[in-house]
């Protein structure tokens, strides 16, 4: 009963930690590619060391609790970590699939009057560089 | 008896984690990229670790896996403030 656990609980972190590096690799931009990574830290790590520390526990004669330290660790971490990531990212102008919120409410009007209004985006983004 | 099964594919799983991280961080188009995939290395470092933890009945590879998530923070944090501030202690 315990090894069907253990076995499930394995597979199911091995899975979200590959599931996880997939989507680092696969999708489009660098926005959605930041929400990959996340299932890997809180889902895939977080079911290992669950894991382990069931195996631990009952196999040696008292309650393992340094599993418990690394995920609270990895669990405060990751948002600060992933905060930074995407502030870095903005700062750095870094190319998004989604429309600029100016350019969406404009994009009502037609295509062509947006295709007018990205060289003052870009002029703007000079702009706030100089 | 379940466990000799379970851990193999887990292992495979994990390392194939770890070549598509390697990927993006060959490939990835800009630096945010690179640092993510350096991030997401390190949290696939860790749960190798823990697996090879149970594989080897061993509990001597926690430290080892604390550790690597301490320094792991610490360098996604110092790359970040670096794009951003161009400085990491001002």
């Amino acid at each position: 009963m315990l090894d069907l656990v253990l076995s499930l609980l394995i597979l199911a972190g091995a899975t979200f930690t590959f599931i996880g590096s997939l989507g680092l690799a696969r999708l489009q931009d660098f926005y959605t590619r930041l929400h990959g990574p996340t299932k890997a830290t809180t889902l895939g790590v977080g079911s290992l060391l669950i894991a382990s520390a069931l195996y631990f526990s009952t196999r040696g004669e008292s309650i393992s609790l340094h599993e418990v330290l690394v995920t609270l660790f990895l669990f405060i971490t990751a948002p600060a970590s992933a905060h930074l990531l995407s502030k870095a990212a903005l700062h750095l102008h870094v190319r998004s699939l989604a429309p600029l919120p100016q350019e969406s409410a404009i994009a009502d009007e037609g295509s062509a009057q947006r295709q007018k209004d990205s060289p003052s985006a870009e002029s703007n983004k000079l702009f706030l560089k100089t | 008896m379940l466990m000799n099964i379970a851990l193999p594919i887990a292992l495979t799983l994990v390392a194939a984690a770890f070549a598509l991280s390697f990927w993006r961080l060959l490939i990835g188009p800009s630096k945010p990229d690179r640092i993510l995939a350096l991030d997401t290395l390190y949290i696939n470092a860790i749960a190798l670790l823990v697996l090879l933890g149970i594989h080897l009945s061993s509990a001597l590879y926690f430290e080892a896996a604390l550790l690597i998530a301490l320094m792991g923070f610490v360098g996604t944090v110092a790359l970040c403030k670096y794009l951003l501030r161009g400085d990491i202690i001002e």
